[in-house]
């Protein structure tokens, strides 16, 4: 690595770039740091990517570059394609736009990785294997996100898919990829030639890849988007060993490290684990015995206006409905007239509403919401039975009171938010279909419950209308 | 040697990234993942090495040029929209 006793022309450069390094590995913890709280995270991120900044031009100074060429037009390329994607990007397609990142990492760890080996052939075993590994968690991240995208956008269908003899197959895929590891680090003479067990390798990581993520169904998006996060972070690292680069390594684990505290998160959010997400995904709801005692009550929006008029507190509790209907900018409006009606206003927020971590606050802060109104599941259910009204929008198993209730029940034991204990609960929503679960939810059938059917945008619309009357 | 002085890195950071990304309140968690998605865009660094090289041969260059223009997307991309998710967070006035 660093030879800091000799002072030659190409040790200093390489001094000096190693101690950029350092540098810009600081300012990316720094940057991380301060996305600890809203008020500071904005300068974290400008940190970060300062850090960033600053890797990238020290590493121009390497004197292994010296064709620039390929270098400019690549970074203006690619930096088009960026400022594009993050200028014209809906706030409501950002799962989407993460996974796309999330596939683009990943394969371009591939191509550093395979890169790597077509210019080198004199490679220690030590560093085969971390090419390897790179090529494979690269593979692995790019159609895994690729599927996840298509899923996220409907491209796909957002079910789980999933083939008999599936689980005789992956074993079988995995046992191939070991081989093919074994046959790219050793080389053996009778192997066929390394270019020739690289394509094969990177076929089958992106097999691999596929089959890991077309299983999983819609509603556990949020872990899936998560886990491949943590995996571009991870192909990053892997790059880092095989290229001995401090840097990588450094921001890569960084990047590893959050992926897995949010995919933690969000399984602990579903009360299931890593594996049951993965492997099992919702089995077919078993035939529940239990029957939903009480009956269904529909209530018109104008009804719904007077009893909002009389409450002194509302609770709002989103969920993906609110992102499809786009509802977030209205129930902003009727939030500023209820306020002005001198009710308080407060949103509860379950980890997992949505496609992915955090989507509610964002659209939320997207339709100017402060993030101070905003508050976690724990927080709110703390004090749910004090608010007159919760107003659930297009969130369905993150309100079911079955978790709590119903032994036996296929989401028993998940945390969720105790809409039903509020005084009132007016439930928005398009019809009487069951959530993502597949399972049927008892708070529709709750005495104090009330329905209110149709595209939650309209209905928040007729709300104001009465207010403004 | 090398490799296990790699690993020392590794393990620190993995445990100092830990520390700071269980302090980011759920409300950032998507903020928090597309800068994390810039971050690990910091395989552009290892690319231009590998882009820039004349001792490699055409066809490694090329392919590294592929993965400079993969990493320069994520990171803008990643940065610019971070940024203007991070724009929208506001206090009550």
């Amino acid at each position: 690595m660093i030879d800091v006793i000799s002072t030659d022309l190409t040790s200093t450069t390489d001094l000096v770039i190693n101690f950029t390094y350092v540098v810009a590995a600081a300012l990316f913890i720094l940057g991380l740091k301060l996305l600890g709280h809203p008020s500071s995270a904005r300068k974290g991120n400008a940190l970060s990517s300062i850090a960033m900044l600053l890797a990238i031009v020290v590493t121009l100074f390497d004197k292994q570059i010296v064709n620039f060429e390929l270098i400019a037009i690549a970074m203006i390329a690619g930096s088009i394609v960026g400022i594009f994607a993050a200028r014209l990007i809906a706030m409501t397609a950002m799962p989407e736009l993460v996974s796309l990142l999330n596939g683009i990492g990943g394969l371009a760890s591939l191509f550093v990785a395979w890169s790597t080996i077509e210019g080198n052939s004199q490679l220690s075993h030590f560093v085969l294997i971390v090419t390897f590994l790179a090529l494979l968690i690269g593979g692995v991240t790019f159609s895994g996100s690729l599927i996840a995208w298509a899923k996220l956008s409907e491209r796909i269908t957002g079910k789980s898919i999933t083939f008999s003899g599936q689980a005789i197959f992956n074993l079988l895929l995995v046992a191939t990829i070991t081989f093919a590891g074994y046959l790219f680090v050793t080389q053996p003479e009778l192997a066929p030639s390394t270019t020739t067990v690289l394509y094969i390798s990177v076929g089958l990581a992106l097999l691999f890849g596929m089959m890991l993520v077309l299983p999983i169904g819609g509603a556990d998006m949020p872990v899936v988007i998560s886990l491949l996060n943590s995996y571009s972070g991870l192909a990053a690292c892997a790059a880092g060993f095989a290229l001995q680069n401090n840097i990588l390594i450094v921001a890569g684990s960084l990047v590893g490290a959050s992926g897995i505290i949010l995919t933690q998160i969000m399984c602990k959010a579903m009360n299931r684990s890593l594996s049951n997400v993965l492997f099992s995904g919702f089995k077919t709801v078993v035939k529940n015995e239990m029957v939903i005692e009480g009956e269904v009550k529909p209530l018109s929006a104008e009804d719904a206006y007077y009893v909002l008029e009389a409450a002194q507190s509302v609770v709002v509790i989103p969920g993906y409905g609110m992102a499809v209907a786009q509802a977030q900018h209205v129930m902003k409006e009727l939030q500023l007239l209820l306020e002005k009606n001198g009710a308080e206003v407060a949103y509860a927020i379950h980890p997992v509403a949505g496609r992915m971590p955090g989507h509610m606050n964002v659209l939320l802060a997207e339709a100017d919401v402060s993030y101070e109104q905003l508050f976690e599941m724990d927080e709110i259910n703390k004090r749910i039975h004090n608010f007159d009204v919760a107003m659930v929008i297009g969130a369905n198993d993150v309100v079911n009171p079955a978790a709590r209730e119903m032994k036996g029940s296929p989401i028993y034991g998940m945390p969720v938010i105790n809409a039903d204990l509020a005084k009132n609960v007016f439930v928005l929503k398009r019809g009487m279909a069951s959530g993502f679960a597949g399972v049927d939810n008892p708070l529709f059938f709750k005495p104090n419950t009330r329905m209110i059917f149709g595209d939650a945008k309209e209905t928040l619309n007729s709300m104001i209308r009465q207010f403004s009357d | 040697m090398d490799g296990v002085y790699l690993l020392f890195i590794l393990m620190l950071s993995i445990f100092v990234g830990f520390e700071l990304i269980q302090k980011v309140p759920a409300t950032l968690h998507t903020p928090l993942m597309s800068g994390a998605n810039a971050i690990s865009g910091i395989t552009v660094v290892g690319a231009l090495a590998l882009a820039g090289s004349e001792g490699m041969g055409e066809y490694a260059a090329y392919i590294g040029a592929f993965a400079v223009f993969l990493a320069t997307i994520n990171v803008v991309g990643g940065y610019l929209v971070t940024d203007r998710m991070l724009a929208m967070f506001k206090k009550k006035q």
